[in-house]
């Protein structure tokens, strides 16, 4: 019998198992917090109490059959999909597992550059290939946008052995790429479609959001439920179509996945999937509210671009995420981050992220108005006290890749650690990127371009966090010994 | 039966008060609004849990609140008062025939509501025709201003809930921006004593000393709030609190208070030695 959605299995059973005041010899083995009273203090009781391991009446999710089985099905009826996952390792984790399904070594996977870092590194440990398929690119904003349904059908065309193609819905920024359309001449092609939404818990649950990967056929996706959607950050789920074997995925995913899952991320789950499939209509049309009246508000600064639905194009910017708040920047004269870090150290707001030219404020379950007047009376306030002539700033987030090699061939290469300005013309072994957003600048097995280089030097300069490389102060590069251009 | 209300001033410190009945209680889309009567205090309003005025002692804080300003640049038109439901501070600046337009910006509307039908004798002059009340978030008002108050009052509930956004570097510097440039900010100041408050009063300071030259914190007893020591913040473009002030000007006024007077202006900007220091530190 199909269970309702007002039920929650994980987080009942734990209720259960507190009441029983059961006397533990197993682990944790600060025994529901008794052996580490400060860590209690900190965390409360009630939470310590239910940081248990698997057993019998809580189920075990490497393999799952009694609560947290009940749970997932409960999560795939919530999002329309054949199967769900709990993840319990982040989105990372289910793009992962999502890419290492279907790919194996040697396959070619067809992607846009502009996906996050964990795609990339799913290659590197699987061997698999990337096709990439360059994002359209606003030129005003200098934003990388969704992919053109004409390009992906190219880059099928010219990979018929492809095995996957990838889709971010939407990208960091909001933008979203024509799903339904794309899942069509994928499936025509024999291509399984996965779909990135790391930022799309909503879409599944909001009016007049844009289309959800399971409501289009789409074969997987890795939904971000901690993003937006409410749940313990590292919490996440992963959706499966019809088409896609669930015991195989459950194998892929705990090849790599802990045996001893956290009770915390998995009630979180399971309450917050609750909570989204009773409330989520009236929360999101809520959240875009507030986020409509931002960008309106914003706008009304001299100066700022908080971008949005106006931007759509029915092509590579097919629709438009209305729960975000993206602002470009740079005609104030202050690149993102440097907004970024003044709201934080002078206006004590933190938000999502900020990078060359724009900043990105994310609306959730959690917002009030009034903290929305506080981020556009803080903007306005940064307009007025720290705008400067925009001349001579660099105006693109994207770089176009000259890709030379596998990344999992490229990162696994003999290799040489040479300084940031000498390592023009070489292939880069490893990531660079601003984080957040986590979207590489140079991925392993591309060429270093002078574009490249240049750009990792103004965000450094910015203030930018710089990751992926071996040198923690991304000062050195490491690169390919043999493989030149 | 006995009735008290306490109030948890800190985690370890209580305030009670006997009551005789509570006459409202509410939940408004801001906080919770209660109104007791009590033998000692009269009519008490507590928004959140926190007493808010009192019918006894009511009348220094809205003396102190507007008086130091109005003394010291007698020549303030044009008035925005940001919180205020309550209308005590209102009332003190209706004293003045000179003042043309006073804006009060109320966040929650059941507040005025609740004040015109329970408290007459602090609300009474809400109905002056130079008030102008606007039920609106302070500092969404304050952003959409520019170059046009003699003078803002800041008259706002503790740094936590809907008060919050009062006290951020956002609005000080939205305030300066609203301000012509003889203009004065005057604000609710939190207290030096418990830890909390005075957290919460050096914050302040060291936001508001970013945007004006003058910056100064003055000082009353108000034996309901916490510890009974409390602090009022004065900023201004041009005018010094003290050495500005016309003491025979303001006195030929008439004007009659039961708290404040020029002797005591000049008087309540001397701080105790600690609270000096605890106000250094921001600077």
């Amino acid at each position: 019998m199909k269970l309702s959605q007002e039920r929650a299995p994980v987080y009942e059973a734990l209720c259960r198992y507190r009441e029983n005041r059961i006397v533990s010899f197993d682990v944790p083995g600060h025994k529901q917090g008794k052996g580490n009273p400060e860590l209690t203090d900190f965390l409360g009781k009630a939470c310590m109490s239910v940081d248990v391991n698997s057993m019998k009446p809580l189920d075990n999710l490497c393999h799952p059959v009694s609560v947290i089985k009940e749970a997932e099905e409960l999560m795939a009826d919530a999002f329309g999909a054949a199967h769900a996952f709990f993840m319990i390792n982040g989105t990372s984790g289910a793009v992962q597992a999502m890419i290492m399904s279907v790919c194996k070594r040697g396959d070619k996977i067809i992607m846009p550059r502009n996906v996050h870092r964990s795609s990339i590194n799913a290659l590197i440990v699987c061997g698999a290939v990337p096709v990439y398929v360059n994002p359209g690119v606003n030129k005003q904003l200098g934003i990388p946008l969704g992919m053109s349904v004409e390009s992906v059908q190219k880059a099928i065309k010219e990979n018929p052995d492809a095995k996957a193609v990838i889709v971010n819905n939407p990208t960091y920024y909001g933008v979203c790429s024509n799903l339904r359309e794309i899942v069509k001449i994928a499936h025509q092609a024999g291509m399984k479609v996965l779909v990135d939404e790391a930022h799309g818990t909503h879409f599944y649950f909001g009016d007049y959001m844009p289309l959800s990967a399971m409501s289009v056929g789409a074969d997987m996706a890795a939904v971000s439920m901690h993003k937006t959607g409410g749940s313990l950050t590292q919490s996440s789920a992963l959706l499966l179509g019809e088409s896609i074997s669930e015991g195989y995925v459950r194998q892929i995913i705990n090849l790599t996945q802990t045996t001893s899952a956290s009770y915390l991320l998995m009630s979180s789950l399971d309450i917050s999937r609750k909570n989204l499939a009773l409330n989520g209509r009236r929360i999101f049309e809520n959240v875009t509210s507030l986020a409509g009246y931002g960008i309106k508000e914003i706008n009304k600064i001299d100066g700022l671009y908080a971008f949005s639905r106006e931007l759509i194009n029915g092509d590579d910017i097919f629709d438009f995420d209305p729960t975000k708040i993206s602002v470009h920047t740079r005609e104030i004269g202050l690149a993102g981050i440097e907004v970024y870090d003044i709201l934080r150290d002078k206006y004590d707001i933190q938000i999502e992220f900020g990078d060359i030219g724009n900043i990105l404020a994310i609306v959730s379950v959690g917002d009030r108005i009034l903290n929305i007047e506080r981020l556009i009376s803080a903007l306005s306030e940064i307009k007025r006290r720290y705008a400067k002539d925009p001349a001579g700033m660099l105006n693109h987030e994207y770089i176009e890749p000259v890709v030379v090699c596998s990344p999992q061939e490229a990162f696994y290469s003999e290799k040489v650690q040479l300084p940031l300005r000498e390592t023009l013309g070489k292939v880069c072994a490893e990531f660079v990127m601003c984080y957040p957003p986590g979207i590489p600048i140079l991925a392993p097995g591309e060429l270093i371009t002078n574009d490249a280089l240049e750009y990792i030097i103004y965000a450094k300069e910015k203030g930018c966090n710089l990751t992926g490389a071996e040198d923690i102060h991304t000062e050195k590069i490491n690169v390919m010994v043999k493989a030149s251009h | 039966m006995e009735m008290w209300y306490t109030e948890e001033q800190t985690k370890n410190v209580r305030f009670s008060l006997r009551c005789d009945k509570q006459k409202y209680s509410v939940q408004s889309d801001f906080q919770r609004i209660e109104i007791f009567s009590t033998p000692e205090f009269g009519d008490v309003l507590v928004l959140d849990d926190r007493v808010m005025l009192t019918q006894k002692d009511e009348f220094i804080y809205h003396e102190m609140i507007a008086h130091v300003p109005m003394a010291t640049n007698p020549n303030i038109k044009n008035v925005l008062v940001i919180g205020a439901g309550d209308g005590g501070t209102v009332r003190e600046l209706t004293r003045y025939k000179t003042v043309e337009n006073i804006d009060m910006v109320e966040i929650d509307r059941m507040v005025v509501d609740a004040c015109k039908e329970f408290l007459p004798t602090v609300s009474s002059r809400l109905s002056d025709p130079r008030v102008h009340i606007f039920i609106d978030d302070g500092l969404r008002f304050v952003r959409n201003v520019e170059n046009q108050y003699d003078l803002i009052i800041v008259d706002s509930t503790d740094p936590i809930g809907p008060g919050e956004g009062l006290f951020t570097t956002e609005f000080y510097g939205n305030c300066y921006k609203a301000l012509n440039e003889e203009g004065i900010l005057v604000n609710q100041h939190e207290s030096p004593f418990y830890q909390t408050y005075s957290k919460a009063m050096k914050q302040a300071h060291r936001k508001i000393v970013e945007f004006f030259p003058v910056c100064k914190v003055y000082q009353a007893h108000i034996p309901t709030y916490p510890s009974g020591h409390w602090l009022f913040g004065f900023a201004s473009k041009k005018y010094h609190p003290v050495n500005d002030l016309d003491e025979g000007k303001w006195n030929r006024l008439g004007i009659d208070t039961q708290y404040y007077n020029t002797r005591l202006h000049k008087g309540c900007f001397a701080l105790p030695t600690y609270v000096t220091k605890q106000l250094m530190e921001g600077e």
